[in-house]
């Protein structure tokens, strides 16, 4: 009983995730794509991915995975978003460079574009700072590392669903809203346990 | 034999269209003489290509790129001016050679210019097209589709002296 249920969380994780990729994989307007381009997209669709699983894999929401693992991996995937935003962007530039440069000086006439740079700068934010977290103390560093959390996600929704591109609208959209919905679950979660551990009560998991 | 019968509603109605024509025809003109120059889009010049070669059609065709080129101030139709068009199609790339070609306005300030389907770059499926040939100041329009399968897309340019 257990196993299934086990089961059935990573199977409906990797469905979450995969299924927009099968889905973005089978778009038509790749025909008309380079690879550099192909690839730019893709890791946009897998950095959307992975910030499904980030939320889930701090707060201990995935069975099978101890807390410490659970933690060991949520640093490892944030490296990855860096580089996924990182070739995303590297990509995009290499495919139309004048396109790139609107983007990142908030000249461009694409009205998702601000979203998306937004994002990746809190991306880069939460990267450096986590480097820096111990020097912060845990407090300032939770405070920070959850209000760019909430940019991040908001930012890359928004901009997700406002692009018109290879990836299919329905998976998309859920995908999007999973996202939203694991972060506000985690982040209200993570607030009552907190507010536990602060009234001296033993937190039932931290 | 007709009664003209003057009540309330009839004076009403008659003033009224006597004050709309009168008033409008008077606005109409007024309106006409200050018909303000486009102004380049965001991001409209990005991949242009100077100079592209006029042509019957770029690639092979298939869709449609059409629109007008007026003078600013009155409006008047500019006949023989040249727009360069564009786009990310099924053919090419933006800033690839064969995706780009130029056209002439007639003599009613129209150009209309068959390329291959336009389809989304960049997340929208647009165009861009240029007049930038001295005379007037130089515009760049980039419009967006309403759809991506529309097979058409029009831009407008009114003009002023450079």
């Amino acid at each position: 009983m257990r196993l299934a249920r086990v089961t059935l969380i990573w199977a409906l994780l990797a469905a979450a995730v995969f299924v927009p990729i099968a889905a973005a994989a089978a778009s038509p307007l790749l025909a008309w794509r380079d690879p550099v381009y192909i690839l730019a997209g893709f890791a946009g669709i897998m950095a959307l991915g992975l910030m499904l699983v980030q939320p889930l894999l701090i707060a201990g929401y995935l069975p099978g995975l101890s807390a410490y693992r659970g933690r060991r991996a949520h640093h490892w995937i944030g490296g990855a978003l860096v580089v996924m935003v990182v070739v995303h962007v590297g990509g995009l530039w290499i495919t139309s460079p004048p396109d790139m440069i609107d983007a990142l000086l908030f000249t461009s006439p694409t009205p998702f574009s601000p979203f998306g740079v937004i994002a990746m700068w809190a991306i880069f934010a939460v990267a450096v700072l986590a480097a820096l977290r111990r020097r912060l103390g845990l407090r300032t560093w939770r405070i920070a590392h959850m209000s760019l959390a909430v940019v991040i996600v908001v930012g890359t929704a928004v901009h997700g669903m406002l692009v018109e591109g290879t990836m299919e609208t329905m998976s998309k959209a859920a995908l999007c809203a999973l996202v939203l919905a694991a972060a506000i679950k985690v982040m209200a979660d993570l607030r009552v346990r907190r507010r536990a551990t602060s009234r001296g009560e033993s937190p039932a998991r931290q | 034999m007709t009664t003209v019968v003057f009540n309330r509603r009839n004076l009403l109605a008659a003033g009224g269209t006597v004050l709309a024509t009168g008033v409008s025809g008077l606005l109409l003109p007024a309106r006409a003489q200050g018909i303000a120059p486009t102004p380049s889009m965001s991001g409209g010049s990005n991949n242009y290509r100077k100079g592209a070669a006029t042509v019957d059609r770029i690639g092979k065709g298939g869709f449609w790129m059409t629109g007008t080129v007026r003078r600013a101030g009155d409006g008047a139709p500019l006949a023989g001016q040249r727009i360069q068009i564009w786009a990310h199609t099924t053919e090419g790339q933006e800033h690839e050679p064969q995706s780009h070609g130029a056209t002439l306005t007639d003599t009613n300030g129209a150009f209309r210019l068959e390329m291959p389907q336009i389809i989304p770059i960049f997340g929208q499926p647009h165009g861009h097209l240029a007049y930038d040939s001295g005379e007037f100041k130089t515009v760049f329009l980039r419009p967006v589709m309403r759809s991506a399968k529309e097979t058409s897309l029009e831009a407008h340019f009114v003009l002023q002296p450079a």
